[in-house]
């Protein structure tokens, strides 16, 4: 009786695993899988809906706004959002991308799903004071999507970017204090690390010299390291600018902005 | 004063040792907890951005639809009961407390989409330019709720692997056996989205 039903039972747990493993494959794929178009350049026209004139007009227009202010807008369009909403494929993509500096996040992501018949521009959490998701709805509504309904793909892009500059780069700070640009991470070579390196060499001459200090210091470091899960500050890293082309600068973006469709 | 051999061979032990413990993932644990926290953090204020929209909004619909007292009640009591819950990041190993979170910022959600999808029988307050602004602003904070909570899920996924796995788990054993896994959010994204109304 056992004997039979031993197997069974194995092979049940057998197949539970199998399917569990696959179920996790699966879920890795359809998080991890979204197949981005790499960033070749400021204006990424995956779909083919933006005529070459007006491309590199826009791409002129962008370097050179990024020259001035240091601002990484760019434009995507894609073939197909892969089953995704507009709101979480844009964030990724420009998770991926890396728009805007690293220390201020100053990126901007002009995305357009002409089959889906959805368009959003994604802004990075340094802009986000500055173009706000009122503006950039009002930018979607107004001068894109009415263009998009026309068929016109290239004028809808071509004025939305206008807009988005034109916000960008207008003062407002006589009217409206702009909140502090989010920053993520301190520069590390500052004089404190002399210091350090002085108090290490002292330190160590100290353990060199003194048979008091050093079973001083080793009874303090054993202490501390069995009494306490002490917390220590955590850090980022990644996303470096490569040599050559264009390239992200390392910004991120919490999913400020707006969507539309038409 | 003579310095032994044995004495800076001593030494370079201690220093040694110093430097293994951190090679060998001691930092590992408390720099995910921060961070899982930090990202808590984020998930909280997007939250409380939300509420604060709330009194501008309700407000603004309440100027044109005020015979829709009983929506506009609801998005007032959820948004009292949502503020009131505030997780700390030291219970954030508490699935009970996270739930009571949850439950209460969902049915803020369930009535916010009620009194949004109640607006739209009021032409004039749909093309009111301030209502547009606000729905807008909502939608962006919903937005970044969503990706806050996305960030928070992952922050907690590699802090709960970090224990359990090796060589998390055997720090996790010894110098930070107080360390508990953090409660994931469990309500399905469904419960997120306003209940579509039909007319």
């Amino acid at each position: 009786m056992t004997a039979g039903h031993t197997p069974s039972a194995l092979g049940g747990r057998g197949a539970c695993l199998a399917a569990a493993i696959v179920a996790l494959l699966f879920a890795i794929a359809t998080s991890f899988a979204l197949n981005f178009p790499a960033l070749s350049g400021r204006v990424v026209d995956q779909a083919n809906i933006i005529q070459p004139a007006t491309r590199s007009a826009i791409e002129e227009k962008l370097a050179e706004l990024e020259a001035k202010s240091g601002i990484q807008i760019a434009v995507a369009t894609v073939g197909s959002l892969e089953g995704q909403d507009i709101e979480p494929y844009a964030n990724e993509l420009f998770r991926n991308w890396k728009l805007g500096e690293k220390t201020k996040n100053n990126g901007v992501l002009l995305l357009v799903a002409p089959n889906e018949r959805r368009v959003r521009i994604e802004v990075g959490y340094g802009l986000e004071g500055t173009l706000t998701d009122a503006l950039s709805k009002v930018i979607i509504a107004n001068a894109i999507t009415p263009r998009f309904k026309a068929g016109d793909f290239s004028g809808g892009v071509s004025r939305g970017v206008d807009d988005i500059i034109t916000v960008l780069t207008t003062d407002s700070s006589e009217w409206q204090k702009r909140p502090p640009l989010r920053l993520d991470n301190q520069q590390t070579t500052d004089p404190s690390s002399w210091l350090l390196l002085a108090a290490f060499i002292v330190l160590v001459a100290l353990l060199i010299a003194s048979p008091t200090f050093r079973w001083l210091f080793l009874n303090t470091v054993l202490n501390i390291l069995v009494s306490s899960g002490g917390s220590s500050g955590g850090g980022y890293s990644g996303g470096s600018s490569g040599g050559g082309g264009f390239s992200g600068g390392g910004g991120s973006s919490g999913g400020g902005g707006a969507s539309g469709s038409w | 004063m003579t310095i032994s051999i044995a004495q800076i061979r001593n030494i370079g032990i201690a220093v040694l040792m110093g430097l293994t413990v951190a090679g060998c993932g001691y930092n590992t644990i408390p720099t995910l907890e921060e961070q899982a926290k930090a990202k808590w953090g984020d998930v909280q204020n997007n939250y409380q951005r939300r509420a604060d929209l709330i009194p501008n909004l309700v407000a603004t619909v309440q100027g044109y639809a005020k015979q829709e007292r009983e929506v506009l009640t609801a998005v007032i009591e959820a948004r009292a009961k949502a503020t009131q819950i505030k997780v700390d990041v030291s219970q954030l190993t508490d699935p009970e407390k996270i739930k009571q979170f949850q439950d209460a910022q969902n049915q803020l959600s369930g009535a916010l989409g009620r009194l949004i999808a109640v607006s739209e029988n009021y032409p004039d307050l749909k093309s009111n330019q301030n209502f547009l602004a606000l729905q807008s602003q909502l939608e962006g904070t919903e937005n970044r709720i969503a990706v806050a909570r996305r960030d928070y899920i992952e922050a907690v996924r590699l802090y709960n692997t970090e224990l359990r796995t090796f060589p998390g788990i055997l720090w996790a054993n010894t110098f930070f056996r107080g360390n508990k896994p953090m409660a994931e959010f469990t309500a399905s994204e469904n419960a997120d989205k306003p209940p579509t109304v039909k007319f």
